[in-house]
């Protein structure tokens, strides 16, 4: 197949998935057989793509342009290439896990759920493979509006509110910020499209690219850069898969990827470094993690303490973009496949918690993990890979992140990153420590394991968590593409990745 | 033949509503609609067709010099809105059978088809004369059968709906015509473009200036500017279903091209924008309906109701694009045109299906109904989506141009105004998708079931537009670029 076609494939196999299980709404076994097929069918044409970037090829598909100047075309860069390969490869697993939590809650509405997830999943396709700026916008917007029924799923009032924040904030950030940046970039660059080094060099001034920066910081909202982070923990209350989806695989993701796209592909890391416009930003992206963090410390709802973590890891997405040295951009790539297997796996257990043993508090989870020791085993590593513990896959991106940051003698940086890391041992470690240490509370009815579909699911993404630190292989080198994309003086060369000789720059 | 086609765009409806008045029948008037709306349809293509190959088609009634008689001047600006016209009301046309038929006394629907059809005549004719007083002809034909046609309602509020409108709609066509007599004592002519050659010389004095203003507010108050909306809410809440898209999606849109034609065209956008502050005072009114109109909508119980008071803030776009005065600004306006025309054709034929079905549009007739109408409220929610303007949708491209528009001006603070409105919007939509697919239905709502597919197709075929013209815009940005340029270029 040509890569014009997988590209087309990539978009077109999930939305047709979404329009065939409306058919099958009396049938629940086709139904969620259609989804883990079409959930399969896309990780395999996404992995075609994969041998194409690595040799470097950027393949590519015009579709339409909409008024001169928006254009509807994707572009394969190794960015795009990690975030379409993991997104796709967790809606399968994913996938098998909602059959086993949404018939052991005997939920309502599961043909609306699946169609849903299969649209969420389409137009992370599509801000994953965009081609330019008004591409990725589309998709965006689509996303915010495809996930929004999965948050409001419950239909309860709480859920409604929580789905009111979740389509104000979004969509209210999107259309304030996010659009006037594009109209912005698109009157001063002449073009949307993204390009290696930038496209904005030498036509904004500082304070220019200083506010257009924050437009699109605070613009994609779904990265959940404080102030802008509420949405996220109101939007617990949807059903755990789509936590999983909105944390791990699309929409938070969506968020830090558009910031690091942008912050590639539109500024260009060398424009931005070589302006005093950008500091901003590696302040709050700092903020944000250290607060989340000790937001974090004192939940006690499981679910919520996993959702202020996301917040916190995925500012790390941004730290790293916001140093604006290569090295530090592949960290950020890599922290963004490290976060999502290791999320997912933190949730699928919370999920598997909550329907086997009815428990959702941090304080009731007393001896949980003896009698569910799948469960809780998988959510060890898990919240190892958060705090960052080799051998999980969360030690990458934060290595390289801390690195680039005593490279360039960023010390606030690093500050943030090494008390982060304590913080987040200070709320991992405990929970792992009353499952297996306590004894199970008196009177409690005895947990058992869940149904074997979220059981395979979480194993599988624990497995990968630990795989992705032993052999990153194809990550990694994506990741090193895009810092090489980075700079302008270095595209292309090979060997991004540099100790820091003689020492760090005082 | 093709050299009558301007005569005959007017001519076949007007045939056709006498012929529906004549025969009486219910299913015959609706076949004469069906085949008027097509023909007109035809007509309108073929047109725009001519006037894409020679620039401005002119028609002279019974060969009469434009000085003495009267003159149908098509342009791309015309063009494009006969063509609006006639293609709502070919998809309208297979929707209003049954509509009509649940709605109406038999005894009155071929009086329905009739005075449906005579409004399209009106319609029509303001937008393809070429003539001042014509276009007061035409636009009384048209409000004169509006006022019935609402008056048709099911509901007893139909009838002050319409008499609210009749007392504001002559005040209206009196202002207009009073300006019109102004500009005939000054400038001697009726036609459109002999008064623009002569008024250069005449457009200081004070009667000129007062024809604008009983000109620009006669006008206002037909296309429901704010605050000069107030008959626009119960006309379209308690009209019939079909009266309801069919004016929602044409009337004020061609109250608004009359406006445009006048502004740009007649009365010249320099001396209008430049020596008169019309540019800042249409501005703050389009804001002020912007968000006054959508807030008010967000608080309404009655569906339709909620869509008409959005109707009234959607114009303030059409209008706020009009009165930047730049090329993007109006291709900006224009297109909002076309695209709300849809979008609310969309809407309220969706409404119409669930009216149908169910008892009425009530939050509460609407609450469940995702589940038993799926297709319909899938087109509602469509049409939804594009009326706040998410990106891949009609909306978006109107509002691009906007944005875009206010920031090549320098304005940030109204690109900044566009973008917070569209919040509101998200309100209004939201609710009515939160109701439709999250909400219990009510007991006697429970039965309802997927509109028949007369009333289906054409629902489907407007939503499906409304996303169509939000990635191939060739016929609507690249007609309304065309047309933008033609009004800001202007006659002089």
């Amino acid at each position: 197949m040509s890569p014009a076609t997988l590209i087309g494939l990539t978009l077109l196999i999930p939305a047709g998935t979404a329009l065939l299980l409306p058919l099958f709404a009396g049938r629940p076994d086709v139904r969620e057989g259609t989804t883990v097929l079409g959930a399969v069918l896309l990780f395999a044409t996404v992995l075609q793509l994969l041998p194409l970037i690595l040799a470097g090829a950027t393949p590519s598909l015009a579709l339409w342009t909409v008024i001169p100047g928006l254009t509807l075309a994707f572009a394969v860069e190794p960015l795009g290439m990690l975030f379409a390969a993991v997104a796709s490869g967790l809606w399968i697993v994913n996938s098998v896990y909602s059959i086993g939590y949404m018939r052991a809650e005997k939920a309502e509405r599961q043909t609306l759920f699946y169609v849903c997830f299969a649209l969420a999943i389409a137009s992370t396709m599509g801000i994953a493979l965009a081609a330019n700026l008004f591409t990725l916008f589309l998709f965006y917007e689509l996303l915010t509006f495809t996930t929004w029924p999965l948050v409001i799923h419950r239909a309860t009032p709480e859920a409604r509110r929580a789905g009111r924040l979740y389509l104000m904030m979004l969509f209210g950030a999107s259309t304030l910020f996010l659009l006037p940046a594009l109209a912005w970039t698109g009157i001063v660059a002449g073009t949307l499209d993204f390009a290696p080094g930038g496209i904005l060099a030498g036509r904004v001034d500082d304070v220019g690219l200083g506010i257009l920066l924050a437009l699109f910081v605070f613009g994609a909202a779904k990265a959940a850069v404080m102030p802008l982070h509420a949405w996220l923990p109101a939007a617990m209350v949807a059903p755990t898969p789509v936590s999983a989806l909105l944390h791990a695989v699309a929409v938070v993701k969506a968020g830090v990827f558009t910031i690091l796209k942008v912050v590639v592909y539109v500024f260009g890391v060398d424009t931005l470094a070589g302006s005093s416009g950008g500091d901003w930003l590696v302040v709050v992206a700092g903020i944000t993690i250290v607060s989340a963090s000790l937001v974090a410390l004192r939940q006690d709802n499981l679910k919520r303490r996993l959702a202020y973590s996301t917040i916190s890891q995925l500012s790390y997405v941004v730290l790293g973009a916001a140093l604006f040295t290569p090295l530090a951009i592949l960290g950020a790539a890599l922290h963004i496949a490290a976060h999502a297997v290791s999320k997912i796996t933190l949730f699928f257990a919370a999920g598997s918690v909550h329907v086997g043993a009815h428990v959702d508090d941090v304080s009731r989870m007393d001896g949980v993990g003896r009698r569910m020791p799948w469960t809780m085993g998988s959510f060890a590593i898990g919240a190892l890979s958060m705090i960052g513990v080799p051998p999980t896959a969360g030690f990458l991106g934060k290595w390289f992140i801390l690195l680039a940051a005593l490279q360039i003698g960023e010390w606030f940086a690093v500050a943030v990153i090494v008390v982060s890391t304590l913080l987040n041992a200070g709320y991992f470690l405990p929970i792992i420590y009353r499952a297996f240490a306590y004894e199970p509370a008196p009177g409690s009815a005895p947990p058992s394991e869940s149904p074997w579909p979220m059981l395979a699911s979480l194993v599988v993404t624990a497995v990968a968590t630990v795989l992705l630190f032993a052999w990153p292989g194809a990550p990694f080198e994506l990741a090193e593409m895009l810092a090489g994309a980075a700079t302008i003086v270095d595209a292309g060369a090979s060997g991004v990745v540099q100790f820091p000789e003689g020492g760090v720059e005082p | 033949m093709t050299e009558h086609l301007p005569a005959l765009q007017v001519v076949l409806p007007l045939f056709g509503a006498l012929i529906a008045a004549l025969v009486r029948r219910p299913v015959a008037a609706w076949l004469v609609t069906l085949v008027v709306s097509i023909a007109s349809f035809a007509v309108a293509a073929s047109l725009l067709r001519e006037v894409l190959a020679v620039g401005v088609v002119s028609y002279r009634i019974g060969g009469w010099d434009p000085a003495l008689g009267i003159e149908y001047r098509i342009d791309i600006v015309n063009a494009l809105i006969l063509l609006l016209v006639t293609a709502i009301a070919t998809v309208i046309a297979p929707f209003a059978r049954l509509s009509v038929a649940s709605e109406i006394p038999e005894d009155k629907v071929a009086w329905f088809y009739a005075m449906y059809l005579l409004a399209m005549t009106g319609l029509l004719g303001i937008a393809i004369t070429g003539d001042a007083f014509n276009a007061f002809v035409f636009l009384e034909v048209s409000s004169l059968s509006s006022y019935a046609l609402i008056a048709m309602g099911r509901d007893r509020r139909a009838l002050v709906a319409a008499y609210q409108y009749l007392i504001v709609g002559t005040i209206g066509a009196g202002f207009y015509v009073i300006g019109v007599g102004f500009i005939y004592m000054m400038t001697g002519t009726l036609n459109l473009a002999l008064i623009a050659e002569r008024i250069v010389d005449v457009e200081t004095t004070r009667p000129v200036l007062a024809a604008l203003a009983f000109i620009v507010v006669g006008i206002s108050l037909k296309l429901a500017l704010f605050p000069l909306h107030v008959w626009l809410p119960n006309a379209y809440a308690y009209a019939p279903s079909v009266a309801t898209v069919f004016l929602a999606a044409t009337a004020t849109k061609v109250a608004v091209y009359l406006l445009a034609r006048y502004v740009y065209s007649v009365f010249g956008a320099s001396f209008v924008f430049a020596d008169l502050p019309l540019s800042e005072t249409l501005l703050a009114f389009s804001i002020a309906a912007i968000f006054g109109a959508a807030t008010v909508a967000v608080f309404q119980s009655d569906v339709k109701r909620m869509f008409a008071y959005s109707s009234v803030a959607q114009i303030g776009y059409i209008t706020l694009g009009l009165s930047l005065a730049t090329v993007t600004g109006v291709t900006g306006g224009l297109v909002h045109l076309l695209n709300h025309a849809l979008i609310k054709g969309a809407i309220f034929m969706g409404l119409g299906a669930i009216v149908f079905r169910a008892r009425g549009v009530d939050f509460h007739d609407i609450a469940g109904i995702g589940h038993r109408m799926p297709l319909t409220t899938a087109a509602i929610v469509l049409a939804g989506l594009s009326l706040i303007g998410i990106p891949g949708t009609a909306g978006f491209v109107s509002k691009w141009y906007l944005v875009v528009a206010a920031l090549e001006l320098g304005w940030w603070w109204l690109a900044a105004l566009i973008a917070l409105s569209t919040l509101i919007t998200v309100v209004y939509v939201g609710r009515v998708v939160e109701a439709a697919y999250f909400r219990a239905p009510s007991a006697a709502d429970a039965g309802a079931s997927e509109a028949p597919a007369e009333m289906l197709v054409p629902t489907l075929v407007l939503a499906a537009a409304t996303v169509w013209f939000g990635i191939d815009t060739e016929l609507t940005a690249g007609m309304a670029g065309l047309a933008a340029k033609t009004l800001i270029g202007g006659i002089r």
